[in-house]
């Protein structure tokens, strides 16, 4: 359908006949980092209702294991590169990504690419320890360990983070701030809609 | 200094205590004051209800009349906006701006007893800025009680010819606000242009309310 | 349900109708007085928030200045990263476009992320007429459709109707017969009755917030999982999206995700964002379709002090603090945009005349100016489009004599003193009327104050 574009291009040209040249935008210098990243992002993170613990690089397996056994999770997808040792025994991983599969596990337990102190998110890229997009979206609940090196004081230092990932290979990005909700019903937000109604963070230090 | 009254035709036709009072207080501050009789009206109608040509037209027409004026000052924040807006060579100054920006007071020997609620209006909140001046100006009048009007910040409902025009929308508005002015206990509503006066008072007095509304000018020129 | 402003009603009459609904007035008072406040406390906490909005408002300037160059760049990184880009000049050119992919598939259902753009084309009557159902199923949304109701708010469509409404509907419609009110137990019905859609969905349609010229990626911003649920799961996915909805370069993007979320709900971030860029083997959809649609968007550009409308970013924080939207509502608007941002919108995607009464619907008391994220200066355009619209009749005879006398200080001063001695019933007329219906109005003074200044000094 060229023509169409040549139509759209064409009153495009026409429209801008007076030659704005606006001034350049100038981004906005990145705020002072807070004093401690980590708390900052464990607090803002917990405000949407996101379980928030905080472990040593030992204490994760650990971890892991008590929240599977508080939400009776048994078996959870796990991304094909998920790092040895956070998988607790007892508790069964499966690599099968196919969407009938992952709407029978009782969650999923991946890394991260980055998270943000000031909005207390989490993003995804695709990377190491991550998986596809359908594995943090189909099961209902999403345990998400998050290395302190990985948190961003800022929304802009977190985009900078994952930019290469984007230009390189293409990544697709899922930033996650909370349970899912919706604010519909007379403006209440209420968790659990569609995506995993249950977040536990897990920072590693 | 020599100030330069710009009355405005709604002031001089409507409302020409406000423009006494002003050129009263002027006068008691100290400074000569001139009244050039070829004004009219800035334009700012014409231009707000879409009748662009007409309102450049009477801005420079305003711009002729007040040629070589020193300084050029108005009791109302609409008008001063639209002067300024569109020919910003002229040097027009809202009456509270000039007293608190320009000439730098607060206190101006006014004495006005009452409990006073001001209602900030948009031109002159959001347009031109006067942000706590004439707060500053009401708190030195000497026994005035000033008391605060709920969420102050909300449109009275003038709004210029969108009262006729959305009348039934502007009416819902002011029936807020009225509301709001009678919980906060005000004998009497002052503000900065009395365009939103008049359509405050219209409703005060259509209610049978015992609130009054008074530019403040005109309590600033009280003693 | 408003059928005035489906009528082609102007503004003032579909507002008579719409502020005698109590209902609406109250959840709107409510629900507009709540986003304030969670809007300005999360705007408050951050000491740049001017900065950004500057950067917001000069980097939309930049991609409408350089629309071409960047739609042309967009439309290379998408297709090398794999995405089919398709142009669309207007609604039916796009609804044609995303029919004929969907028929191609041999699909008759397909699943709707909430997207302000497919409701402005009509897409969902589009494809029903072409025998596709498309599944809304964003929580609001979901309501509208079942009920045949239509958006009331940008952001927060079904703000109209309160959780026992709600309940009741989706009790006749989708179940449980015995459903609470209770918000969550809405919510589980809905979360039950789409997931099983999702997971089987083979076609997705969605809008998106923003597309990156540089990289040729897609945004969605939302709340609920249900865009990723459209974005990701089914095979195909076709986005439409506004010319306008560019932005330059990646790094552009976080300005924007941190003006977008604080400016619509309030919250420091919602829940879900995602990103993609053409398609990525294993991992979503194996088919990405763009639309890149200009359906008036290119005359809105045409007029340059109206363009600066295309910055918007959909945000709604114009419609939350205007005194006229909150007693109005959205319906009242007759458009797919309503509120500050879609008085100045609607006229300029539509033509001046189908919408003149538009650009009158506001006091120009200038809130909405404050608040929006990139800095549209709203009043102003209003007062454009003002200059634009059809001037007729008695008013315009009226304004034209007005301005007459007002150019000469004679002339002005003669009819001062016959408007002093017009008698209360003539001055009642017309226009006074809509005055005099709900307050009392000033006499002229007997003195003027230039007569008064006259005798002072003469």
């Amino acid at each position: 359908m060229s023509d169409a574009r040549e139509v759209v291009l064409g009153r495009i040209r026409t429209a801008l006949a007076d030659r704005p040249q606006p001034t350049a935008a100038v981004l906005p210098p990145t705020p002072p980092a807070p004093a401690d990243p980590v708390a900052l992002f464990a607090e803002r993170a917990g405000e949407y209702r996101a379980a928030v613990h905080r472990v040593d690089t030992a204490g994760v397996v650990a971890q892991v294991a008590e929240i599977c056994a508080a939400h009776g999770a048994r078996r959870l997808a796990v991304p094909r590169d998920l790092p040895e040792g956070w998988l607790p025994p007892g508790v069964e991983g499966t690599g099968d990504a196919t969407v009938p599969a992952l709407d029978r596990v009782d969650g999923v337990l991946t890394g991260c690419a980055a998270a943000i102190a000031e909005t207390g998110t989490i993003v995804l890229d695709g990377g190491p320890g991550q998986g596809i997009r359908a594995l943090t979206l189909v099961p209902d609940l999403h345990i998400c360990v998050v290395a302190a090196e990985l948190v961003c004081a800022s929304v802009s230092e977190a985009f900078q983070r994952v930019e290469p990932s984007v230009r390189r290979r293409r990544a697709p990005l899922t930033l996650i701030s909370g349970p899912s909700a919706t604010s519909d019903i007379e403006l209440s937000r209420v968790e659990g809609v569609h995506g995993p109604r249950r977040l536990e963070i897990v920072i590693v230090t | 200094m020599r100030i330069s009254v710009f009355i405005t035709c709604f002031n001089d036709t409507l409302f020409p205590q406000t423009g006494r009072a002003m050129v009263e207080l002027l006068e008691r501050l100290g400074h000569e004051v001139e009244f050039r009789p070829e004004q009219t009206c800035c334009g700012q109608m014409h231009m707000n209800s879409g009748y662009r040509d007409e309102g450049l037209e009477l801005a420079a027409r305003m711009r002729r009349v007040f040629d070589g004026a020193e300084v050029i000052v108005t009791p109302s924040a609409s008008c001063a906006g639209h002067v300024l807006e569109h020919e910003p060579g002229l040097p027009v100054h809202e009456l509270s701006q000039f007293l608190t920006g320009v000439l730098g007071v607060e206190e101006v020997g006014a004495r006005y007893p009452a409990r006073v609620a001001y209602h900030p209006t948009c031109h002159s909140l959001r347009a031109l800025r006067v942000g706590d001046g004439p707060g500053r100006l009401l708190a030195a009048v000497e026994g005035l009680d000033l008391v605060e009007i709920d969420e102050a910040d909300q449109c009275c409902g003038f709004g210029g010819t969108f009262a006729v025009k959305n009348a039934e929308v502007s009416m819902a508005m002011l029936d807020d606000k009225l509301s709001a002015i009678e919980r906060s206990g005000a004998e009497v509503v002052t503000a900065v242009d009395n365009s939103c006066l008049m359509q405050i008072g219209g409703g005060l007095s259509r209610r049978g309310s015992p609130v009054s509304t008074l530019h403040l000018a005109e309590i600033l020129a009280a003693t | 349900m408003s059928s005035a402003s489906r009528g082609g009603a102007t503004f003032p009459q579909a507002a008579h109708v719409e502020l005698r609904n109590a209902q609406l007035r109250r959840n709107l008072g409510h629900a507009t007085r709540t986003i304030r406040a969670k809007r300005a406390a999360v705007v408050d906490e951050l000491d740049n928030w001017q900065q950004l909005r500057e950067a917001g408002a000069a980097i939309k300037r930049d991609v409408m200045a350089n629309l071409d160059t960047y739609l042309v760049e967009f439309e290379r990184a998408a297709t090398e990263a794999g995405a089919t880009v398709h142009w669309a000049a207007d609604a039916d050119a796009a609804n044609d476009l995303v029919a004929g992919i969907v028929a191609g598939h041999g699909e008759h259902e397909v699943v709707k992320v909430k997207s302000l753009t497919t409701d402005e084309i009509g897409l969902n009557d589009a494809l029903a007429a072409r025998g596709v159902e498309a599944l809304e199923t964003d929580f609001a949304e979901l309501i509208l459709q079942l009920d045949g109701d239509w958006s009331s708010h940008i952001l927060v469509p079904a703000i109209h109707r309160n959780r026992t409404e709600i309940r009741d509907l989706l009790r006749r419609t989708i179940g449980p017969a015995d459903l609470s009110d209770e918000p969550a137990a809405l919510a589980e019905a809905a979360r039950v009755h789409l997931r099983e859609r999702f997971l089987r969905a083979r076609v997705g349609i969605s809008g998106a917030n923003f597309a990156i010229a540089e990289t040729g990626t897609l945004v969605v911003l939302e709340s609920e999982g249900n865009g990723r649920m459209c974005t990701t799961l089914p095979q195909v996915l076709i986005s439409v999206v506004g010319i306008e909805k560019l932005l330059p370069r990646f790094e552009h993007l976080a300005v924007f995700m941190q003006l977008l979320p604080r400016s619509s709900t309030g919250e420091r971030m919602n829940p879900y964002t995602s990103l993609w860029t053409g398609v990525t083997p294993g991992d979503g959809p194996a088919e990405m379709h763009v639309v890149l649609l200009d359906n008036g968007r290119s005359d809105v550009l045409r007029d340059p002090v109206g363009r600066e409308a295309l910055h918007c970013i959909r945000c709604s924080a114009c419609l939350n603090v205007c005194p006229v939207y909150e007693r109005t509502g959205g319906h009242a608007y007759g458009s797919i945009y309503p509120g500050p941002i879609g008085a100045i919108l609607t006229p300029q995607l539509e033509g001046i005349g189908a919408a003149a009464s538009l650009p009158y619907a506001s006091s120009l008391c200038g809130a909405c100016y404050e608040v929006c994220p990139v800095k549209i200066d709203i009043p102003r355009v209003l007062v454009h489009l003002r200059g634009l619209t059809p001037k007729r009749g008695a008013e315009r005879r009226a304004m034209r004599t007005l301005a007459w006398l007002f150019a000469d200080a004679g002339r002005y001063r003669r009819a001062q003193r016959l408007a002093r001695v017009l008698p209360a019933r003539v001055a009642g007329a017309g226009p006074m009327r809509a005055w005099t219906a709900g307050r009392d109005l000033p006499a002229v003074a007997p003195q003027s104050f230039r007569e008064w200044w006259h005798e002072r000094r003469p």
